[in-house]
């Protein structure tokens, strides 16, 4: 009963906003070029499924490469600044000033900077806009670390390292689980991004802008479809992380 | 008998904005080996910070402090601690808890030992069957008992406690009182407690220790010359309630008021 609930409710919240959505196009008797209909997507996704299926796996593969190379310079970075004052005091406006900057306006940057290579500056791009939360989250995890914690290993005589690795390490990684949700999401934006800006892009974004240069509505909507269920299938591999090795932190269960 | 833990004349300060804040000045402290000395003073005295100068967390500006004969300069494995918070570590089972100072110490002992020694620790503080549970699953008073056995499970010479019972509600503590001393009965360890409740220096303790107001000398040393098989009703006796008076006036003298005027 539990389990069945736990899956009958979403798809039945889904079932309900199709339903509505397909409405409200049929109640105000918009054609597909102002906005096309659940009914309009299946025949989009048959007549391109093929092209579907390499976009998915492109953008897939892509937004995960950038956010494990956002993981290992987040956790570093985080922990540079959570346990040292000064590079704290150094790096904090940097980075701040840095996730101002709208992500957008950078590719071109990127795109100049390294022409052609199309996968590498995606990656760049996913690993850009989302290591900033996994740096904070870690940061700010070490550095409210209680000082009793760090004392019944170091009162042992435990190396710094130890004791980073037993206490801090662990202790921080509700933090971070909560962090790599954001920065998730993040990542998959970053992805499109630059898949759909970019003059010759590949995956689900450059198939977005297909659609819209050629003028079919239903298509571009199949995309965004298609795009927040790999969102969401991606937000679940971190949450099914997360229970995994934090599992401990959720009193709820 | 030697004298396990020694402190001579130490003096240490706090640099804070307003400038330097002595905390210590002039203590001076005794502890003979396998005696349980207890210490108590005004809040604000200095005492946590004598905790972490015996075990080698900070150095004092000036003094010194010996452990075993030794110059105290650095943590030593031969310590144990325990402070109000019990802080467990949330991710391992109460067992695991309790093993991770032998992680650390003793390296190369193979696992089955290690689980057998903190059972047998366990056992002991009456939370057998727990061991598997998580810190979260306990209530206050079996997670100070946890943190107990993790505080001697590596056998260290000597256990600083920075007021473990503080936090934890009359009966509770008078239960745990009682735990500490079967441990002391059944382990080997010269102890060092920190509290600011008096009946709980005289219960556990064979020596009180009163520490003045800020900054902290060694104000009055009090034997207690009781049985080591002590019922808990032993401290509503004439001459224990004798003790607890002396100690009183002594903490009001320290705090600056007049003894005989409370």
């Amino acid at each position: 009963m539990h389990t069945f609930q736990k899956v009958a409710v979403p798809i039945a919240a889904i079932a309900i906003f199709v339903i509505l959505w397909e409405l409200l196009v049929w109640a105000n008797g918009w054609p597909d070029y102002v906005m096309a209909s659940p009914s309009d997507l299946p025949d989009a996704y048959m007549r391109f499924w093929k092209l579907f299926l390499t976009g998915a796996w492109e953008t897939l593969w892509r937004t995960v490469v950038g956010l494990l190379i956002a993981i290992v310079a987040g956790v570093l970075l985080g922990m540079v600044m959570g346990l040292s004052r000064i590079a704290n005091d150094a790096l904090y406006p940097l980075l701040i000033g840095f996730n101002a900057i709208p992500k957008a306006t950078l590719v071109p940057v990127l795109a100049l900077l390294f022409i052609g290579q199309h996968n590498f500056n995606t990656v760049m791009m996913a690993f850009l806009i989302s290591f900033f939360p996994i740096a904070v989250s870690v940061a700010i995890g070490l550095a409210t670390l209680e000082p009793e914690y760090r004392d019944i290993l170091r009162s042992l005589g435990a190396s710094r390292f130890t004791i980073f690795r037993k206490i801090a390490l662990p202790k921080t990684l509700p933090e971070f689980f909560g962090a790599l949700k954001v920065s998730a999401t993040l990542a998959f934006i970053g992805t499109n991004l630059v898949e759909i800006i970019s003059p010759h892009g590949r995956g689900l974004g450059a198939l977005f802008l297909s659609g819209q240069t050629n003028s079919n509505y239903p298509l571009m909507f199949a995309v965004l479809i298609a795009l927040a269920v790999l969102g969401i299938l991606l937000y679940y591999a971190v949450v099914w992380l997360e229970r995994t090795f934090a599992g401990w932190a959720d009193r709820m269960a | 008998m030697t004298d396990l833990i020694e402190i001579k004349d130490v003096h240490h300060a706090y640099q804070t904005k307003a400038g330097p804040l002595p905390v210590l000045a002039g203590l001076d402290l005794a502890v003979p080996e396998g005696e349980f000395c207890a210490v108590v003073g005004p809040s604000g005295c200095g005492k946590s910070t004598l905790t972490r100068l015996i075990a080698g967390l900070m150095r004092p500006d000036k003094g010194e402090v010996w452990l075993h004969g030794e110059r105290v300069s650095s943590p030593r494995q031969t310590v144990g601690m325990a402070f109000q918070n019990p802080v467990l570590l949330e991710w391992r089972t109460i067992l695991d808890n309790v093993i991770l100072p032998l992680e650390i110490v003793a390296s190369d002992m193979p696992r089955k030992k290690r689980v057998a020694r903190a059972e047998e620790l366990l056992e002991m503080v009456g939370l057998s069957g727990f061991e598997g549970k998580r810190p979260s699953e306990l209530s206050g008073g079996m997670r100070q008992r946890a943190s107990l056995c993790r505080a001697i499970v590596h056998k260290p010479d000597v256990l600083i406690m920075d007021e473990p019972f503080g936090a934890l509600d009359n009966f509770t503590r008078e239960d745990l009182w009682q735990t500490m001393r079967n441990l002391r009965a059944a382990e080997p360890f010269t102890a060092l407690l920190i509290t600011h409740d008096l009946r709980e220096s005289v219960y556990l303790g064979d020596e009180v220790i009163v520490l003045s107001d800020r900054p902290a000398r060694t104000q009055y040393v009090m034997d207690i010359d009781l049985p080591d098989d002590r019922p808990l009703a032993i401290l509503f006796e004439p001459h224990v309630g004798d003790m607890l008076h002396t100690l009183r006036d002594q903490i009001k003298i320290a705090q600056g008021r007049d003894g005989e005027a409370g």
